[in-house]
């Protein structure tokens, strides 16, 4: 101890005590501040970058998420689509070929009724051709057969029981 | 990598080499005055390890038995009876008396006295000079070691400061090497030991106490023969300046710790037994943390220079081929230690320097903080 005390030099002490201080204060001012102010601003930016990275990588979540709904959303539309084309389709044919139906109907209808009527006009004809044809065949016979006053009347009788079954 | 190793060998290598012709010099001082070899080598470590009034890098002896110093000498300054400023090379290295304003001065061991025109040094029966010694103030070795690390922190770590906003917050050159350790004192130092609130006001305090400290350790190890760390002023002053900051920063729970280590746990009149006791220990804690302080610094950096000086010394006494190759090996192995401890006490100090300001600036009261003293002792 008293060996520690021979070696205490108050001068250096002095010296050290007051360099040592003006070194704290030159070095805080100078050196410590802007230092450690810097690794913080860094330490700041690198949390900040990160933060920022995850918002970004959360927001391209949402960004596909949303995509691909509109995705799903675009592709029942087109389903729906289809599917109401298909019915459009359906049942245009099926109109088309009722109406087709009704108007096949109608001509064979008409067609039919044509016939008809022609075939009644036909007949018509046909009667007055047979009867202008009997009684061209009546006069002829009767010219023939009224010669004979007994074959006329058999004539007139048969003729007679000819229109009849007629 | 690769490169720093090879420099640290580099510097290591430098450094036994200077170590070495230091050495050398004794011997050939030895043979001249015919001295024993053994005291010789006693006087000159124990000279080394003083501080001195002028900055000598080596000495030799001449063929004609003159002594040849060189260095530069140092102002000298002193206080007695109004301010005295000559240089030391009025001294030359003590061998002549230095004559100022008719007063008289002589170097004896490292520290001026005033003499006589004679230059007489009286003794008392321990041998001890008891001749007046005058307030010494000059700019010793230290003191211009001291100024120097000073100069080259501040050169170092200004011009990291501006890389960092002429690099865009990325440091350059030698700050890559420093920034991790001044992060490394952020983060495993000050946040853990003084917490995430109050560390911020002590980070300049605890960086430039570790630069410091550390600079110096390191310096102490180069051939200059430099020991500023292992020299009690120094310790005594930044122990101090630890101790200073710890009680002025103390918050009030710290202050009530000390004089009420028990808190609420007892009743008044219990307590006043135990308190005859505790509260004189626990200010005695408060001394003894910083003194631990102060005594592991200079103690460690003083006992690893005497180790490898004697080492060193050894070599000249052994002469011979198995003994001189053992303590040079030695000598290399302890130089490499000192690397370590250079760094260790730095951190030694920074750290129990935060542990206390830590304790100083607790917010809440805790219990079982009555083994400081013991945690001091690390």
């Amino acid at each position: 101890m008293a060996k520690l005390l021979e070696e205490f030099s108050l001068g250096l002490f002095f010296w050290q005590t007051l360099l040592f201080g003006l070194l704290l204060f030159l070095l805080w001012k100078f050196a410590w501040k802007p230092i450690l102010g810097a690794i913080n601003d860094r330490e700041e930016g690198i949390k900040n970058a990160l933060d920022a990275a995850e918002e970004a990588k959360k927001e391209m979540q949402n960004v596909t998420a949303d995509s691909e709904k509109l995705l799903k959303e675009a592709r029942a539309e087109r389903e729906a689509m289809l599917k109401e084309a298909r019915e459009i389709k359906d049942k245009i044919v099926a109109d088309a070929k009722e109406q087709a139906q009704v108007e096949g109907d109608k001509l064979v209808k008409q067609a039919q009724a044509t016939i008809e009527s022609e075939k009644k006009a036909a007949v018509a004809d046909i009667k007055a051709q047979v009867a202008n044809l009997s009684v061209d065949i009546a006069e002829k016979v009767i010219k023939e057969e009224l010669s004979d006053k007994k074959k006329q009347l058999k004539l007139v009788d048969d003729m007679l029981g000819d229109i009849k079954l007629n | 990598m690769q490169k720093t190793f090879f420099k640290g060998i580099l510097v290591v290598t430098a450094l036994l080499l200077g170590q070495f012709t230091f050495a050398s010099e004794k011997k050939d001082e030895a043979g001249d005055h015919g001295k024993d070899l053994k005291t010789e080598i006693k006087e000159y470590i124990t000279h080394h390890l003083q501080d001195s009034h002028d900055f000598s890098l080596f000495s030799y002896t001449k063929e004609n038995g003159e002594h040849k110093y060189v260095g530069f000498p140092l102002p000298v300054i002193l206080w007695d009876d109004g301010l005295k400023i000559f240089s030391s090379s009025k001294f030359h290295h003590g061998e002549t008396l230095a004559e100022v304003n008719g007063n008289h001065y002589k170097l004896y061991h490292s520290k001026i006295y005033k003499t006589d025109a004679e230059g007489t040094i009286n003794y008392d029966e321990d041998h001890h000079a008891t001749n007046v010694k005058p307030l010494d103030f000059s700019i010793t070795k230290n003191v211009v070691m001291i100024i120097v690390t000073g100069l080259l922190m501040l050169w170092l770590f200004t011009s990291l400061a501006k890389s960092y906003t002429k690099n865009n917050g990325i440091p350059t050159g030698a700050g890559r090497f420093f920034e991790p350790i001044v992060m490394y004192i952020r983060d495993d130092i000050a946040r853990p030991n003084i917490g995430e609130k109050r560390y911020k006001k002590y980070m300049p305090f605890l960086l430039t106490i570790f630069f410091f400290i550390w600079f110096l350790n390191i310096f102490g190890l180069t051939p200059l023969g430099i020991n500023v760390t292992g020299n009690i002023a120094i310790t005594v002053s930044l122990a101090l300046m630890t101790f200073v900051i710890t009680n002025v920063t103390g918050t009030k729970d710290y202050w009530m710790h000390q004089f009420d280590p028990l808190g609420k746990s007892l009743p008044w009149y219990g307590k006043i037994p135990l308190y005859i006791i505790l509260v004189p220990i626990e200010l005695l804690g408060l001394i003894i943390k910083p003194f631990s302080l102060l005594i592991r610094l200079y103690a460690n950096m003083q006992a690893g220079h005497i180790v490898l000086m004697s080492l060193i010394g050894l070599m000249f006494i052994f002469k011979s081929w198995l003994g001189s190759p053992l303590s040079f090996g030695l000598a290399f192995a302890i130089s490499l230690i000192e690397v370590l401890v250079a760094l260790l006490q730095a951190y030694i100090f920074t750290m129990l320097s935060a542990l206390y300001f830590g304790f100083a600036s607790e917010d809440h009261h805790e219990e079982g903080h009555e083994n400081d003293p013991e945690l001091a002792h690390l």
